[in-house]
């Protein structure tokens, strides 16, 4: 928890300083304020006293008052804004190291996580952060001072405030030990029956077509018993909490009256008066010391959850990146879009068994060559390592006669036209998702896009959209179809205009149709450009230059279609499955 | 701290004790506001009618706890009026000791000993019930939601996410639960004291009475200047807290394409401006709702001050006793914490209308028609399937489907084939009812599918879909699902059939492992599992989906043969991927934007030479 600090900054620390002296202030003031009133107190029950004293009396409580909110009014400005910019910098820092995670680092936090953890866990901190300043540090200075100004005016007072005190830390112990397990596995059990609400969406056609609507609805039952049983728990123990607290407050001020009571009447006459009104500013000191600890109880309640946040930050803040820039920017002068796989060997970090084992292939400028395989068999992860989303572990892969490992990344991808295989689509217009990013160059012209999202055989759809070109993209392109992504992100890779095109399984999503027409139509406008293909269908890639078989990570097959059928069975056998035997004889 | 769900949680167990000052910041938009809170009370309170009688049994104690408190000020003052007995004092121009009767500040005492305890256990009583009542209101509406959602007609899904759904299930009903335990009877107990302490304000001293009132009333109206202005940056902050979300989430789902395109620069200026303009309306509105609780006290402060001297004065003149001073300054903490009460659960009252809104108009939504007066039932069927004149659209306005009739005999295949997004699925929803038809019928034996229930027409079919749906469970649940009285060796003969038995013996729990998100079953053999599970359903007419494309040869090759051990018997809809089911069933309808524009076998179409012929042709054409 603590660690997370250190990403204050100076400015922040002396703003948290400056606070500090205000928390004081006005911890002084709202201290000082009942010895005014046993002033008060004296005067109204001494004899000669006049308005005048009274007055002024009343005068500086209102100063003491008027300052103590003036002090709050400060601390709360520092701390809401130490708060703010101490959150933006968090996001802001997630944010850049989020992007500068390989795959292999974003898969290990998994997305959604990731997500999490740059928004709802800095939101956490943050609460944390504007809490501590106005409620951790005020409250036990408040406390200690409290006790120490009371601890003179009579031992069977503070007696009674101590024993009240330690009943109130009994009390929140207690809680803390019964009723905190219980609020942790409140959130496992709201997972699950939010698990059991999924699944049951999520398969509604198979709920009603196996009459399996009781079977659900028993199911979701017994999740929601579970978490309303624990709700009742933790209700429960806190419904009866608060009643105690207020008991004892109530309890101490006439402990401290009833106590008084005694001490009066044992006392000496000149003695009483002092007496009466010490009893009377007890009762308003002790309240305090009761309200600073409960002020306590409340960061211990929040604590634990902003404690699970910070570490949950700081694990993403903490990992390096595992993909460093190079330093060239160019490729060797006439090996322009070759691509070679020399010996490349690929295992995930920790892991036992290699994906990829001694890959070595060739392309040329032009060429294409396409990769296929049983899922599993590394194909998607081999064309990954080109733009370094993985690093190869052994072996070296060329782009332009150069060790991708040596580019600096902006003039890598520069060289790419990427196609992942899942579309992915951004929150704005069709322009903005198909001119998306930056490829070194001057910024893509209207034309460029019209040209590639014809390319890519988007054009038809997109002129029927409301705004054609301009028309709205909703986040995460849920407005339009799986082919229609598909399209347009494989029209972003055209306007790249890159010297390699890696289309990871980019084809699946569209029918044959269109996939066999958009094919065509790359090869004629695309000749020239090397490009690697992943695909699952047989008539994808039978026309690619080359063809390479992969098998459990090792490549068993390379070849034109032709000679691949003759020669490999793994590629007979995946043919064998998607045609027919006249088509394997054609 | 699981990943999901905790977006619009807020600060979680909050609630109680810790309505302060950050407290209100994430969770609440403070925009949520019922669009008709009138009708939504009125839906709430007959909701809650089971637990009515307990609700104001509680408000009931809840008034008489809150009522002890505001009359233990008048019993302190008595004591410190014994007490002050004590002090001496003049008495004609002379110092007279007086003497403290101890008798009188015991009973006293005791008689607060017993009010304060009372007190608590009057509010103890009365949260409790409240807090069970709440938990179990909670719970009926949970469980009312989930069997909402499986009588619902599919057609409602269509326009309403999944997400929607759940976040009424858990967020919205949790929002209901944690504001109706504490804004319902907060709102009595606030009003019950602020009344209260204004009568025995102006029954033991109406100048003071009147000091406290006014002191409190101007900080009120300023605190209220505060609030309103505050609201504002409250909404800005929701915004900026949604716009990053849903950029962060985009960039980092997207996080592949952002590199390799070198989005970075650009993703990260519109994050910059956005966390910029986050910081500025984030620490505005803290800031300003972080006044809330200093001017709270200083009302307070303020009160007492006005108190203590008026009241100084009043003695002096012996107007008032010392006791009375004392009372007053609990009087005006009694005065005063009901104000900021006031506002804030009217602003929480204000979130369990909008949460409840949304609940009830789930539950409200019109569910599938009522069909426990349909007497005809289908036994033993052969599998006939007959379409007469169907006509459909998912929309009145655009009918899709335009007079299609087919006739299907008993264990003929049909194969469904169309381009992706044509709508192969509508024929699947016909069949099982999941959607009505416009006009026209579907026959299964000459029997209309209308004039059954849906449940004794589901029980006709098995059906395996494209999308695996796998639950959290074992595998053996997930195969027998909710088909009573299956035996273990009906499952085990069923994975055999499927070439399941073999892997799932290798598994450490064998048909007793748990399939979650860690249990490593590839997609071919979660198809495997849902192809037994319609093995043991063993129902005469089968709907297929052969998609298998994401699944590698071997496993593709054992699904298929699994596949097709399922159709054998059955009457079969298959919607085909490949080209022996297409070229070897019995009819084969091709669908084109939702329509079904051809129907015929194999030979028939592509003689045709219409769209099949094209389609079934662009399969093995290379790009040229």
């Amino acid at each position: 928890m603590l660690k997370i600090f250190k990403y204050l900054n100076p400015k922040e620390w002396a703003q948290a300083g400056v606070s500090l002296l205000f928390i004081i202030s006005q911890v002084w003031l709202d201290l000082k304020l009942p010895d005014y009133m046993s002033e008060i107190t004296t005067l109204v029950q001494t004899q000669g006293s006049t308005m005048s004293d009274i007055w002024a009396a009343g005068g500086w409580m209102l100063l003491c008052a008027i300052g103590s909110v003036i002090c709050s009014f400060i601390v709360g400005f520092f701390a809401a804004k130490i708060g703010a910019s101490f959150s933006q910098r968090l996001r802001s820092m997630m944010f850049n190291k989020v992007e500068s995670f390989s795959m292999d680092e974003i898969n290990r936090f998994s997305t959604s996580s990731l997500i999490t953890r740059s928004t709802n866990d800095v939101t956490q901190v943050q609460m944390l952060v504007t809490m501590s300043l106005q409620l951790v540090v005020k409250a036990p200075i408040m406390a200690v001072w409290a006790i120490f100004k009371i601890s003179g005016k009579g031992f069977e007072w503070t007696l009674a405030t101590g024993v009240a005190v330690l009943v109130l830390i009994a009390l929140v112990a207690l809680v803390m030990i019964f009723v905190m397990p219980k609020f942790r596995k409140m959130q496992t059990l709201t997972d699950n029956l939010t698990r059991v609400t999924r699944e049951n969406l999520l398969g509604l056609r198979v709920v009603r077509a196996y009459n399996a609507e009781a079977y659900q609805e028993k199911k979701f039952e017994s999740a929601n018993n579970e978490l309303t049983d624990t709700n009742l728990f933790t209700n429960r123990a806190m419904a009866i909490m608060m009643p105690f607290m207020n008991m004892i407050m109530s309890g101490l001020s006439l402990a401290i009256y009833w106590i008084g009571a005694y001490l009066i009447d044992a006392a000496l006459a000149p003695e009483r008066l002092m007496l009466f009104s010490n009893m009377v500013v007890f009762s308003q000191y002790a309240m305090q010391v009761i309200m600073a600890f409960m002020m306590l109880v409340m960061i211990f309640i929040m604590f634990p959850r902003a404690s699970v946040s910070a570490k949950r930050i700081n694990e993403v803040l903490d990992t390096e990146p595992t993909i460093l820039d190079g330093h060239l920017t160019n490729g060797k002068p006439g090996q322009a879009g070759e691509v070679v796989f020399n010996h490349v060997s690929f295992k995930y970090p920790d892991a036992a068994e290699y994906v990829l084992e001694d890959i070595s292939f060739a392309a040329k400028k032009g060429e294409t060559v396409a990769f296929i395989g049983s899922t599993g068999s590394g194909k998607s992860t081999l064309i990954n390592l080109l733009p370094r989303f993985f690093d190869a572990t052994e072996g070296e892969i060329l782009l332009d006669g150069v060790n991708v490992k040596d580019y600096t990344l902006d003039a890598l991808y520069n060289k790419i036209g990427y196609v992942p295989q899942k579309a992915v689509l951004f929150k704005g217009t069709i322009s903005s998702n198909v001119a998306y990013g930056d490829n070194g160059g001057e910024e893509y012209t209207a034309d460029e896009v019209k040209k590639a999202l014809s390319i890519a055989q988007g054009a038809d759809f997109v002129e029927k959209m409301d705004g054609t070109y301009e028309a709205l993209v909703a986040q995460g392109g849920t407005n339009v179809s799986g082919g229609q992504k598909q399209r347009i992100a494989i029209a972003r890779a055209l306007c790249r205009k890159p010297e390699v095109y890696i289309f990871d399984d980019s084809f699946s999503a569209l029918d044959y149709k269109t996939d066999r027409v958009l094919r065509s139509e790359l090869k004629k406008e695309t000749s020239g450009v090397t490009s690697l293909i992943v695909a699952q269908r047989i008539g994808t890639i039978m026309d690619a230059d080359q063809i390479i078989v992969l098998d459990e990570g090792k490549i068993v097959g390379k070849g034109t279609h032709k000679e691949l059928l003759s020669s490999c069975d793994v590629y007979r056998e995946i043919a064998a499955s998607q045609l027919s035997e006249e088509e394997l004889a054609s | 701290m699981s990943e999901q769900n905790t977006a619009r949680r807020g600060p979680g167990m909050g609630g109680h004790g810790m309505g302060g000052p950050g407290g209100r910041g994430a969770g609440m938009g403070s925009g949520e506001k019922a669009k008709n809170s009138t009708k939504t009370w009125g839906q709430l309170i007959r909701y809650c009618k089971r637990y009515l009688p307990a609700i104001i049994v509680a408000l009931v104690l809840a008034v008489i706890g809150t009522l002890l408190q505001i009359i233990g000020p008048d019993y302190l003052k008595d004591m410190t009026n014994q007490i002050s007995q004590g002090l001496p004092a003049l008495v004609n121009g002379q110092s007279v000791m007086g003497a403290i009767d101890m008798q009188a500040v015991i009973s006293t005492a005791t008689l607060l000993l017993f009010l304060y305890a009372g007190s608590a256990l009057f509010s103890l009583a009365e949260n409790y019930i409240m807090a069970t009542a709440t938990a179990k209101i909670s719970q009926n509406m949970r469980g009312d939601i989930s069997k909402k959602i499986n009588r619902l007609p599919l057609k409602y899904f269509d326009t309403t996410s999944y997400g929607d759904v759940l976040s009424r299930v858990t967020n919205d009903v949790d929002t209901i639960g944690q504001t109706l335990n504490q804004s319902v009877d907060t709102l009595l107990k606030a009003i019950v004291m602020f009344l209260g302490s204004i009568v025995m304000m102006f029954y033991t001293n109406w100048i003071l009475a009147l000091t406290g009132i006014a002191s409190t009333i101007i900080g009120f109206v300023f605190m209220m200047l505060i609030m309103s202005k505050s609201q504002k940056y409250f909404q800005a902050q929701q915004q900026g807290l949604g716009d990053i979300n849903g950029h962060i989430e985009e960039v980092y789902s997207g996080h592949n394409v952002v590199k390799a395109y070198n989005g970075g620069k650009s993703a990260k200026s519109v994050f910059e401006r956005i966390n910029g303009n986050l910081y500025e309306s984030g620490w505005k509105s803290q800031f300003l709702s972080g006044l809330m609780m200093p001017i709270m006290s200083f009302i307070g402060n303020f009160g007492y001050v006005a108190v203590c001297v008026v009241g100084a004065v009043l003695a002096m003149n012996g107007t008032i006793s010392f006791g009375v001073i004392v009372a007053f300054m609990m009087y005006i903490r009694l005065f005063t914490q009901p104000l900021s009460q006031l506002a804030q659960s009217m602003q929480t009252l204000q979130r369990t209308s909008a949460a409840s809104e949304r609940v009830f108009e789930f539950l409200e939504e019109t569910e599938l028609s009522d069909e426990s007066e349909k007497v005809k039932r289908l036994d033993n069927i052969r599998g006939d399937v007959t379409f007469k004149n169907v006509r459909f659209g998912y929309d009145k306005e655009k009918t899709i489907i335009h007079n299609f009739s087919a006739d299907v005999k008993a264990g003929q295949k049909i194969a469904i084939v169309g381009p992706t997004g044509a709508g192969k699925t509508t024929i699947v929803n016909l069949l099982m009812r999941f959607y009505e038809l416009d006009s026209g019928e579907i026959l299964l034996d000459g029997t209309p599918i209308s004039e059954v229930t849906r449940e004794n027409l589901h029980e006709q079919f098995c059906m395996v879909l494209q999308d695996t749906w796998i639950f959290e469970g074992t595998i053996k649940e997930n195969i027998i699902f909710s088909k009573p009285g299956v035996t273990d060796e009906q499952v085990i003969n069923a994975c055999k059939a499927v070439w399941l038995h073999h892997f799932i013996r290798t598994l450490p729990e064998g048909y007793d492992t748990v399939l979650n998100d860690k249990a490593s079953l590839s997609t071919g053999q979660k198809q495997l599992v849902t192809i037994a599970r319609a093995m043991i359903q063993d129902a005469p007419l089968l709907i297929l989906d052969e998609a298998t494309s994401s699944v590698d040869t071997r496993t593709e090759r054992i699904v298929q043969e699994a596949m097709d051990r399922l159709t054998q018997d059955r009457t079969s809809f298959v919607i085909a991927h490949r080209l022996s089911t297409i070229r070897n069933a019995d009819l084969i309808l091709v669908l084109r934007d939702g329509d079904i524009i051809e129907s015929g076998n194999h030979e028939d179409l592509l003689g045709n030479n219409g769209f099949y012929a094209e389609l079934y042709n662009s399969q093995f054409e290379q790009a040229s």
